[in-house]
């Protein structure tokens, strides 16, 4: 194994990411080729079809949620805690039962997992972004530039994303002398993420940039005088989609479990707009009183949406192997 | 050799005193410590003169140096909380995240190792999918609703194990105290050590799968089958011993990642361990034990990054050359 | 699981660990930790609480809070600014030294010195005369009736071993090396501290030289910190602990419900009350402009009178709370009786908000503690809602107590619109109440400090100054109710409920449930 994918794997690791994406010699993947070998996996399929019907439901949750647990005005406090409907002393509008504020659980938890899906996506963009960018500059620019880039890199990989956090979270406080959680919470679940995120882009853009960058056309691409900008933005980025495309899917999976457990810990997303991890937090508190409804389902709807998300990671990352084909 | 070990050695020093510098700036703005150490009904003359003792009115600067002087002394101060040194309160600590470390990357590799292997050798068999869909059950809730989860079955349902602390522990040489040589230390180490443990589980797991998977098609693998080694053998001796390598590296690597993500476990479990004392730290704006833990976490992922790359040197020749 | 076999298991269980079981032992857990065991250092409820197991002071409160003899036998007022106490004698602190006069005087100086976060339990211009060694003078500035209200958690100390120990200065946060005080107890209570590891656990041990008879039959007491809800609820329920507090109101049935174990509750002394922001000319956290909404009486009354507090008490409370109409227990003072609420009434609330400039309500930022008071989100959560039904949009900001008191109160230079806060007079006396919450106060927060709204009315300030010297009781309680009916007919503050204690305990285990939330060991018997 070379150097780069010891670097590679420290690099997937310590980020606690999971899955580290196999070094990729790179791929050129005819689209066939990947259609193919989804339609052989019957899971994936599953899986892909999961994920869409949990998006859709996710994303259109004002048109398809029974209720809209953001409008105060229409939520009762006399309606807290009515049991699902196949319960005693159940009410049939609330077909999952409703919270300790008398939310409708079902509209919630679609309005939730919006919220934690925009949470993962954004996140997942603003790390990959930065993530690519330092990857490349540091793979291509070598020396120097490389070295700050990797110790930055290592900084940070000493702050875990709950850890970061918190950190933010106190900083803010601090600066603006108190925060609004309502406003601030998603930007500080956003920026926390992502500063926790990048580096395993930035590590594995960088190992592959070394590898492309020494091949015989970017070396020709340079002698023929094109822009360094030019030859990283055109022949080796589209190289290192695929392991950036693995990281992403993996790190969505991921980022909406860890938002879950900032929430647990008092700096996710505030309970008047809940994101699935701030209705189990909650529903937490209701776990031993019989009120299970109120953590359950939201639990379950997280553990299904973040199962199918990383069900398609799996097999990305096995389809874009190449050394397993 | 010494010229790549003193450039590396002297990163991971400017490393420890960016961490340093950032521990410091941030935790100086975290919350008021004044509101932490007095009670309500402290007036506000009194709460200044505090300020003024504790040295939060000095020059920021000052303030700076007087930290790292005292922190390279492993002297963080004493705790807002606890009137204690931080220093003290960690050594009473750290054997117990130490510990629950150990005990659940012990079940990450006994659990991890074999589920792997079987489901890189049977790749396509009914149970390594079940191994693999069932791991990524591990992954896919928050480690504090599995936690929850176990305590609600195993503590108050079927009241097996207990729900929190570290039960019976005992005294071994002058700090460290054990819960290793006690039935309800034992006992006590199971849910969290599974909690924490599950997630690296899975790590391992899926590590070992790819890794076999990578391996069982290298031609050296296929060159000794058709040498008409048995399966056992080739399976065992030589695709296994190459598969380890990449996993020991990383298990010692995870360790660091194990101490860290304890923080949460040790929160619903109760566990007497530095992670709690974190986070009730970071609830409770008691800077100096913020600082510490943060120190102390950054120093070990940097001291494990130092000896790996320094063990790297050797294993890997061609990186006597240089870095590139 | 079959019920025989998970009742083998239990029986295997107990089998395994009561085999010790002469030695009666009490295992408790409450949510926070007990940090430094000095009794001068944190103005905090468990803390004061916990030590007062160990430590005593010249008065205690018994198990209806009526104030007893403790290491005073008697006192007497000689004139109104010399009180004269007579100790007990015969009193030995736990390593055996006599407690004498000279204890006493020294525990004042120690308490009113610098580090010291209980100063304000002996007025500062008080002087003590030591009379002989069993009897002490306090010679005051002023006449002042309730000097001795919260001598039950002044606690003495002994002067020799403070001495030796160099113990003297009452530990501070800036010091390098805690102080000997800190890390041991020394006190004449019925319990010695034997280990203390803080945030982790402390053993007490029973004090066999104890001066008074013991009605309690604990050897040992265990407490261990177990900060998660859940977690201290597990492990009542699973039988690890003997009692835990508090319990979450939502876990009462749970815990009633179950073999072996019982919820215990009562009213609580704390008040739960909302405040406004009614000094500023403009609120900081509003959608008006140019103008304090809040400084208009009608939309306060109009804030009250949509909030439905009986949902509050059922839904939110779970019962486990009584709405009031002042802001103090009805324990605490004689003619809480005469007020009473605003009705709940949205139609009146929209057309109050109408009549004062408003019919399309406004919108305003509202501050919230979230691990402070029983489920004070939760309540804060249905305010919000309740408060939309009259167009009032609220933009809740509820955050952890730390960082919520730093933001609302003095030292975060009173950064708030409309709050949520509880308050418990520490002396059980209202003229606390008054002299905190309710006179005027200036920016910096001279006056009473926590008036975190800032409102000022002269006649309540002058009504304080004069209750403080009135010794007849019926005219002092005729004062305190005027003052309260003018913070009642301004709707100064919108006092919410007493919230209710909840303490979750083994069936064999009884014990007194104090109304101040304090956990006496010496009640308790295990059989």
């Amino acid at each position: 194994m070379p150097y780069v994918s010891n670097e590679e794997a420290k690099a997937a690791v310590q980020d606690r990411a999971g899955i580290p994406p196999a070094p990729s010699r790179l791929a050129r993947i005819v689209d066939s080729d990947m259609f193919h070998s989804f339609l052989r996996s019957k899971v994936t399929v599953v899986a892909a079809c999961g994920t869409l019907i949990l998006f859709l439901l996710a994303f259109l949750a004002p048109w398809v949620a029974p209720h809209n647990p953001f409008d105060l005005a229409s939520i009762s406090i006399l309606d807290a805690r009515v049991p699902p409907v196949w319960m005693e002393y159940s009410d049939p509008r609330f077909l999952l039962g409703t919270d300790d504020q008398g939310r409708d659980i079902l509209s919630a938890i679609f309005y939730g997992m919006r919220i934690s899906l925009i949470v993962g996506f954004c996140s997942v963009a603003a790390a990959a972004t930065i993530g690519i960018t330092l990857g490349l500059v540091a793979g291509y620019m070598g020396g120097r530039v490389d070295a700050v880039i990797m110790r930055i890199a290592d900084v940070q990989l000493t702050f875990p994303a709950i850890l970061i956090a918190l950190l933010i979270d106190g900083v803010a406080a601090g600066i603006f002398g108190s925060i609004d959680r309502e406003v601030f919470a998603f930007y500080i679940l956003i920026v926390s993420l992502a500063l926790s995120f990048w580096v395993q882009y930035a590590r594995t853009v960088r190992g592959s940039t070394m590898v492309e960058k020494n091949k015989e056309y970017v070396q020709a691409a340079r002698v023929i005088g094109i822009p360094s900008v030019t030859i990283m933005a055109r022949h080796i980025l589209p190289n290192v989609m695929g392991p950036v495309m693995v990281i992403a899917t993996i790190n969505l999976a991921l980022a909406i479990v860890t938002e879950a457990t900032l929430s647990f810990l008092g700096v996710g997303m505030p309970p008047t707009q809940p994101s699935l991890g701030t209705l189990i937090a909650i529903g937490n508190d209701f776990l031993y009183s019989g009120e299970w409804w109120i953590a359950i389902f939201p639990g379950l709807a997280l553990a299904l949406l973040v199962l199918n998300v990383n069900l398609l990671g799996d097999w990305l990352r096995d389809a874009l192997n190449p050394k397993l084909r | 050799m010494i010229g790549f070990a003193a450039r590396r050695l002297l990163q991971a020093m400017i490393v420890m005193l960016v961490v340093a510098l950032l521990a410091f700036t941030m935790f100086r703005f975290v919350g008021d410590p004044i509101n932490q150490m007095v009670g309500i009904e402290t007036s506000l003359e009194e709460r200044e003169a505090l300020r003024e003792r504790l040295g939060l009115n000095d020059p920021i600067p000052v303030q700076f140096l007087r930290f790292i002087t005292q922190a390279a002394q492993f002297d963080f101060g004493t705790s807002y909380q606890f009137r204690q040194p931080v220093s003290e309160l960690f050594a009473k600590r750290i054997p117990a995240t130490l510990e629950l470390s150990f005990a659940s990357a012990l079940f990450a590799l006994v659990v991890g190792i074999p589920m792997g292997i079987y489901a890189g050798l049977n790749r396509e068999s009914a149970i390594s999918k079940l191994f693999l869909s069932v791991s990524l059950i591990g992954i896919s809730l928050p480690t504090f609703f599995i936690g929850i989860l176990l305590i609600f079955l195993f503590s108050v349902t079927l009241q097996w194990l207990p729900s929190f602390g570290r039960g019976e522990v005992v005294q071994v040489g002058s700090w460290w105290t054990t819960g290793f040589l006690t039935l309800s230390g034992l006992k006590a180490l199971i849910l969290p050590s599974i909690t924490l443990g599950l997630y690296q589980m899975t790590l391992i797991m899926r590590l070992i799968r790819a890794e076999m998977l990578e391996v069982i098609r290298t031609d050296y693998i296929k060159f000794a089958r058709a040498r008409g080694l048995p399966d056992r053998l080739v399976n065992f001796r030589h695709a296994l011993k190459n598969t380890l390598v990449p996993v020991i590296t990383i298990t010692g690597l995870q360790l660091g990642a194990i101490i860290a993500f304890a923080t949460i476990t040790e929160t619903v479990f109760q566990w007497p361990g530095m992670g709690l004392m974190f986070l009730q730290a970071v609830q409770n704006v008691d800077i100096p034990i913020m600082s510490a833990y943060l120190l102390l976490t950054a120093f070990l992922f940097v001291a494990i990054n130092f000896i790996v790359d320094i063990l790297y040197f050797f294993i890997d020749p061609r990186l006597r050359v240089g870095r590139p | 699981m079959t019920k025989k076999s998970l009742l083998l298991a239990a029986a295997l269980l107990a089998a395994g660990a009561g085999t010790s079981a002469q030695a009666e032992t009490l295992k408790f857990a409450f949510q926070g930790a007990l940090n430094a065991l000095d009794p001068y250092s944190l103005n905090e409820t468990f803390t004061l609480s916990s030590l007062g197991n160990t430590y005593e002071g010249l008065t205690r409160r018994g198990a209806d809070l009526s104030i007893e003899p403790a290491l005073a036998e008697s006192w007497e007022v000689l004139e109104p600014t010399r009180w004269r106490f007579h100790l007990r004698k015969g009193v030995k602190f736990h390593n055996g030294s006599d407690f004498t006069a000279e204890d006493v005087a020294f525990s004042v100086d120690r308490v009113r010195s610098e580090g010291s976060d209980l100063t304000t339990r002996v007025p500062a211009d008080a002087k003590v005369e030591v009379v002989d060694d069993y009897t002490v003078d306090f010679v005051l500035a002023s006449p002042n009736p309730i000097l001795h209200y919260e001598w039950d958690t002044f606690y003495i100390m002994d002067k020799e071993w403070t001495t030796e120990n160099d113990a003297v200065k009452v530990t501070s946060a800036s010091d390098t090396t805690p102080n000997y005080a800190a890390l041991h107890a020394n006190g004449t209570g019925p319990f010695k501290i034997s280990s203390h590891e803080a945030g982790v656990k402390t053993v007490y041990e029973k004090n066999d030289g104890w001066w008074d008879e013991a009605k309690h039959n604990l050897d040992t007491v265990e407490f261990t910190p177990i900060g998660s809800d859940a977690t201290r609820v597990a492990a009542l329920l699973s039988g690890e602990l003997d009692m835990v507090y508090p319990i979450p109101v939502q876990d009462i049935k749970r815990i009633n419900d179950n073999a072996g174990t019982v919820a215990l509750t009562g009213p609580e002394l704390r008040t739960i009350f909302l405040g406004m922001d009614q000094m500023r000319d403009e609120l900081l956290y509003s959608d008006v402009k140019g103008k304090n909404p809040m400084k208009d009486a009608r939309v306060r009354k109009a804030f009250y009178q949509a909030i439905d507090i009986e949902a509050i008490k059922k839904k939110v409370m779970r019962d486990l709370s009584t709405p009031s109409a002042i802001m103090i227990s009805p324990f605490l003072f004689s003619k809480a009786g005469e007020f009473e609420r605003y009705p709940y009434d949205t139609e009146a609330a929209k057309a109050l908000l109408a009549e004062a400039g408003y019919p399309d309500g406004f919108s305003i930022g509202m501050d919230c503690p979230n691990d402070r008071y029983v489920n004070d989100e939760a309540i804060c959560q249905a305010v919000a809602a309740m408060l939309a039904r009259i167009n009032v949009k609220v933009d809740l900001n509820a955050q952890p107590k730390a960082k919520y008191f730093a933001k609302i109160l003095a030292s975060g230079g009173y950064d708030t619109s409309f709050y949520l806060l509880g308050w418990t007079p520490g002396s059980l006396d209202s003229w606390n109440v008054l002299s905190n919450l309710m006179n005027c106060r200036d920016e910096s927060g001279a006056g009473s400090p926590f008036n975190n709204g800032g409102f000022c009315d002269e006649k309540i300030d002058s009504l304080t100054k004069e209750i403080l010297v009135e010794n007849d009781p019926e005219k002092r309680d005729g004062m305190i109710a005027e003052a309260f009916k003018i913070s009642h007919d301004n709707a100064y503050y919108i006092p919410l409920h007493q919230q209710g204690l909840a303490w979750g305990v083994a069936d064999n285990v009884d014990l007194v449930q104090r109304a101040d939330n304090q956990f006496k060991f010496r009640f308790v018997t295990k059989n």
